[in-house]
């Protein structure tokens, strides 16, 4: 296995206040990983190191092969970044700044495919300003990739989203992941960690709490199910058994059955709990 | 662990072998889309643009007349004078606010993550205000010789002293203006950090007011910065040697003229590369 990412006891301090607090990690290379946590809690810096843009105070840290503290063109011509939120170059059209971006790298992707695969060919003339809110992300996210990243960074990338564009732009990163891209995500969306990634890490109070299939993780997979009817629920580690002797009593067709597992939304906030 | 850490990629052995494009290439393409999105922003070209050319009106009709018998009207001094003012103005100040704006915005910071060289953004910013400021320059010009009866030089020295005037002078108040763009601690605050000491720096350096009405220590403030040479060096192209006995010095002494916009331009250039901020300073 390669590793695009490898941190080994990271740490950072603002003023005294720890905000990283000793993160060990390892994203392998081709992998979509997800990194969740609440406000504050150490996620957004966790990446600004690996991005380059912030330094550290501690820890080895090696981006596909480099150290991202001393960045150099090669190596940031290597990885895509997505920000939180920019306003800037609303009097560019939406053609002419990914032309100019394509002319920062080596050996861009060809502008008006990347436009194409982001979906914005219809309005790849329209001045930046005129889009809207989803819109702009496309470009954002078609910036990030028009210089032909390994490894992609997507900060926060569907926030303020409707359901259908959130949808297509899962599509649209689940396309580059398909390619060979590695994709490191934070979202405050679990649904989107569950729908993307290869794996997911839970960062609260600057140290990751927990790590692993999103399916799996906080032991989610063996936790008890809820099973509930007209009348009545309770959980239970043997679902199935309590189906059949429900089935029993109803004499066939259980009224308003449902069977549930503790959702990935449920763990994460048993995880964030302030312990 | 060094060892477990591999960085062959999955593209292709090519890109990532692929030379890096140069700074100029690079610089050019931004200064191309920076002068677009310039004119496309009316109000920016409006504030650059009308400011000298509405205090030239103004100057050129509230005093007429010549000055002491050299055969310079009143009016041509100004046309000097705001042609080094217009054109500080379009490296300086527009440049000073523009891109505390900038950093506000994202831009800087989105940039920052990309593999452009720092360099071509500030060779790029360099190019669009030469072109912005030759503009600037020409409709000083114009209006001088409609309506103010400035002559123009028909000396092939004359011009070449305005060549190397015009591009030290704008090339080292562009860069002064990207060094400065640090300063403000926000793009709300810009407009003001950046503009006052420019009104300052234009009142003490000659533009509005002729340096012999001047108390001595305000003109030698001003000869520590590039204005007043830039204008000193405007003066000596558009006012012709009968010019010369306004000086201070009697002369215009191009030598000094070429020595301080010389030294601003290398300053302003380890400036901006020692001093430049690519983030909010909240940002950390």
């Amino acid at each position: 296995m390669t590793h695009a990412i490898q941190v080994r006891g990271l740490t950072k301090r603002y003023s005294g206040v720890e905000a990283v607090a000793g993160i060990d990690l390892e994203i392998e290379q081709g992998e979509v990983f997800a990194i969740l946590g609440p406000n504050g809690a150490g996620k957004s810096t966790t990446v600004e190191i690996l991005e380059g843009y912030r330094k550290r105070d501690s820890g080895e840290v090696s981006v596909l092969g480099a150290d991202p503290g001393r960045p150099t063109r090669q190596w940031r011509s290597r990885i895509g970044i997505v920000l939180q939120t920019n306003e800037d170059a609303p009097e560019l059209t939406v053609r002419e700044i990914m032309r100019l971006y394509a002319t920062y790298y080596p050996s861009p992707r060809d502008p008006d495919d990347v436009i194409e695969m982001v979906g914005l060919t219809e309005s790849a003339h329209k001045r930046v300003r005129q889009l809207s809110g989803g819109q702009r992300r496309r470009v954002d996210v078609a910036l990030g990739v028009v210089g032909r990243p390994e490894l992609l960074f997507l900060d926060e990338p569907t926030t303020g989203f409707d359901p259908e564009s959130r949808r297509r732009f899962w599509d649209l990163i689940s396309g580059l992941a398909h390619d060979g891209t590695t994709i490191v995500l934070t979202t405050h969306y679990l649904e989107e960690a569950e729908t993307l990634a290869d794996r997911v890490a839970v960062i609260a109070q600057g140290k990751i709490v927990a790590l692993g299939d999103p399916a799996t993780l906080g032991g989610r997979a063996t936790a008890k199910a809820r099973v509930s009817w007209a009348g009545g629920s309770t959980e239970t580690d043997t679902p199935t058994k309590t189906v059949l002797e429900l089935s029993e009593r109803f004499e066939g067709e259980i009224p308003e059955l449902a069977v549930v597992r503790p959702s990935l939304e449920d763990i994460y906030l048993r995880l964030i709990e302030p312990s | 662990m060094a060892e477990t850490v591999e960085t062959t990629g999955t593209p292709p052995a090519a890109v990532v072998s692929a030379p890096m494009p140069s700074t100029v290439r690079v610089g050019v393409a931004r200064a191309v889309v920076e002068t677009k999105m310039f004119f496309r922003e009316k109000d920016a070209v409006v504030f650059t643009f009308a400011f000298p050319i509405v205090l030239l009106v103004l100057f050129g009709s509230i005093f007429a007349g010549d000055l002491e018998g050299t055969g310079v009207t009143v009016s041509q001094l100004y046309t000097a004078g705001l042609i080094g003012a217009g054109v500080m103005g379009a490296g300086f100040q527009s440049l000073g606010i523009g891109i505390a704006t900038e950093r506000q915005d994202g831009t800087l910071k989105r940039l920052a993550g990309t593999p452009m060289p720092p360099s071509a953004y500030f060779f790029g910013k360099v190019l669009v205000v030469l072109i912005i400021a030759l503009l600037e320059v020409v409709i000083l010009l114009a209006i001088g010789v409609t309506m103010y009866d400035l002559d123009l030089p028909s000396e092939v020295s004359k011009w070449v002293t305005f060549t190397w005037v015009f591009v030290l002078g704008v090339s080292g108040s562009a860069l002064l203006g990207i060094a400065a763009s640090s300063l403000p601690r926000s793009a709300k605050s810009a407009a003001a950090v950046i503009s006052m000491p420019f009104v300052v720096l234009q009142f003490i350096s000659g533009v509005f007011i002729p340096f012999t009405a001047m108390p001595p220590w305000l003109t030698n403030i001003a000869s520590v910065f590039p204005l007043k040479w830039m204008c000193q060096g405007f003066r000596s192209v558009f006012l012709g040697d009968g010019g010369a006995a306004l000086e201070a010095a009697k002369s215009y002494e191009l030598d000094r003229v070429a020595l301080v916009l010389t030294a601003w331009l290398i300053g302003g250039v380890v400036l901006c590369l020692t001093t430049f901020r690519w983030k909010n300073r909240r940002d950390g």
